[in-house]
């Protein structure tokens, strides 16, 4: 019993049973949209935790990734009559390869320095998506053919509440297996100190390379998600202002924190909901409430809590 | 037949020289310590050695091959580990976790495996977990293993990093003034390690200023001053060498360093 209470998985059994019980509370189908957008945000926020959270590397630009998943399954099914699922992967696999074309020469700065270059990247794709209009329709977007599966129309928010929610839940099963293996304790100890893990043979270049990838991929899964539900992708997928939410999402949930990620994301996606009663003032009210939330729970809503009631996150 | 060996080697920072001319040789299965006054360049020589500082001049061979220049982690591959003079500890991951990390070197990665938790992945987790227990065990550390490491007091945590180092099963150990804020207690406890991480045929060099410990421990002791040799011998040696007990000993480090095996 013991054994399955400190399993590295049983936190997420909560967080599991929440996601199935709550669409019982659902008065209508506005709700399954909003809960559905968390959860494919809360699967990008998740990504992002494990090169921010556990192995301390930002990412202003990670927003770029969406952009890539998000695109691919507009631009592969339009012009090449590919599958949409494919399409997920291949914008996965594209995600990959640029995080490991960018990663290799940026992720050797630290601190302010990554974060200005990784914010150059981001931007830089939003610009790609704008520009190159033949492709993309330019800054109006363009259409998403709905995803099939085996003859299956996946549509409707209900349907991408539950895609979404097994979704994020094998995301972050991945991620707490990654960080209970030995590259998980490599980027954990890189966070810490760099020049220990370098001396106790951590190749500290190629797992910040590793960790940028994965994380990407995520993102990238996110987007194409987040195009496919929505039927229409902007270059706003991309934008800076996607990427700060991002951020936003882990540094508010909690560092390091995968059920932070998730409380994150439902913070960023629904407050603004809540508020537009608000008017003029919404804006205001949300920075304000950011605010508070990082001056009375600064390590994050989960782990802080968590660190309230005694326990570890 | 040496194991590491520092052949001319020379760093200069900002036009001062750090490390001017300096040649040892390690051999194996030793105590080699490296003693001066502070800023004499030890703990630079330690930097060159593990592969963070590159020398301006000079070559390093460890186990009979050039090392010069490569980076930290081959060379930790190749079996060299160190510990540091400021603490360089994992303050988030528990104990155990801290040493767990020192078995790097010897675990199988891959992503794929990991992201999916194989089977393999979970044995080498314990099999990891199993060997950091037991480099916990040697430093007298087993009780701590789960505690957050920021929460351990001073001189457990140098303790710790030497737990990290031994981990990774290495062939030389650079100790970097592991009794630096250490009691006498303590400091005759790691005395007991060093010996025991020597009796396995470990070869250790170490940096320190306790002069009881590098008199009672040392095989041999090189003296450096303002980078550049200033002596090497045994400790009885060394003790006696007017040059050195001038530039650093001095009288009460002389009458400390007699009294080392009385």
């Amino acid at each position: 019993m013991r054994a399955l209470v400190t399993h590295r998985l049983a936190a997420l059994a909560p967080v599991a049973a929440i996601i199935v019980a709550l669409p019982a509370f659902f008065p209508s189908a506005y709700y399954y949209r909003v809960a559905a957008l968390v959860l494919i945000f809360a699967l990008a926020a998740v990504g992002l935790n494990l090169l921010m959270g556990f192995a301390g590397q930002v990412s202003l630009g990670h927003a770029g990734f969406l952009g890539i998943g998000g695109y691919v399954v507009a631009i592969g099914p339009t012009y090449f009559a590919l599958p949409s699922w494919l399409c997920i992967v291949g914008g996965a696999v594209v995600s990959g390869v640029v995080a490991f074309v960018v990663g290799r020469p940026i992720l050797r700065l630290k601190g302010h320095y990554l974060a200005v270059a990784t914010l150059g990247f981001g931007v830089l794709v939003a610009i790609v998506l704008t520009n190159e209009a033949a492709w993309t329709g330019g800054p109006d977007g363009m259409s998403v053919p709905r995803l099939v599966l085996f003859e299956w129309r996946v549509r409707g928010s209900d349907t991408w509440y539950w895609v979404a929610g097994a979704s994020f839940l094998v995301g972050a099963v991945l991620a707490l297996n990654l960080i209970d293996s030995p590259t998980g304790r490599a980027l954990r100890a890189i966070h810490d100190s760099e020049i220990a893990s370098s001396v106790l043979a951590i190749d500290v270049a190629r797992k910040k390379l590793t960790v940028f990838v994965v994380s990407a991929v995520y993102a990238s899964v996110a987007g194409s998600y987040l195009a496919l539900f929505n039927g229409h992708v902007t270059p706003d997928i991309a934008g800076f202002l996607r990427s700060i939410e991002l951020v936003a999402m882990v540094v508010l949930g909690g560092m390091g924190s995968i059920a932070g990620s998730l409380v994150g994301a439902a913070v960023i996606v629904v407050l603004p909901q809540t508020l537009t009663a608000l008017h003029d003032y919404e804006h205001m009210v949300l920075g304000l409430l950011l605010m508070v939330f990082m001056i009375f729970l600064r390590r994050g809503v989960v782990p802080s809590l968590a660190a309230l009631a005694g326990r570890p996150a | 037949m040496t194991i590491l060996q520092a052949e001319r080697l020379s760093i200069s920072f900002g036009g001062v020289r750090a490390i001017d001319d300096v040649s040892l040789a390690v051999e194996p299965g030793l105590v080699f310590s490296i003693i001066g006054p502070n800023g004499a360049g030890k703990t630079t020589l330690f930097n060159v050695f593990s592969g963070l500082y590159v020398p301006h001049q000079g070559r390093v061979r460890f186990a009979g091959e050039d090392i010069t220049g490569m980076s930290p982690h081959r060379l930790a591959r190749r079996g060299l580990s160190r510990t540091f003079q400021n603490l360089q500890i994992f303050f988030r991951m528990t104990a155990v976790e801290n040493v767990m990390v020192g078995r790097h070197r010897h675990e199988a990665t891959g992503i794929l495996s990991e992201l999916l938790h194989l089977p393999a992945v979970a044995r080498q987790n314990r099999r990891t977990r199993e060997a950091a227990r037991a480099a916990l065990g040697r430093v007298g550390l087993k009780t701590e293993a789960e505690r957050p490491a920021g929460s351990l007091p001073y001189g457990a945590l140098k303790r710790l990093e030497i737990a990290r180092a031994l981990a990774s099963e290495p062939m030389v150990l650079l100790l970097d003034e592991p009794a630096a804020g250490c009691n006498p207690v303590e400091t005759q406890e790691l005395e007991g390690v060093i010996r025991s991480i020597v009796k396995d045929g470990v070869t250790v060099v170490l940096v320190e200023h306790d002069m009881r410990l590098v008199m009672n421990i040392s095989d041999r002791i090189h003296v450096l001053a303002n980078g550049r040799t200033l002596a090497e011998g045994s400790a009885a040696e060394i003790r006696s060498n007017p040059a050195v007990v001038e530039a650093y000993l001095g009288v009460h480090g002389a009458h400390e360093a007699a009294r080392a095996h009385g």
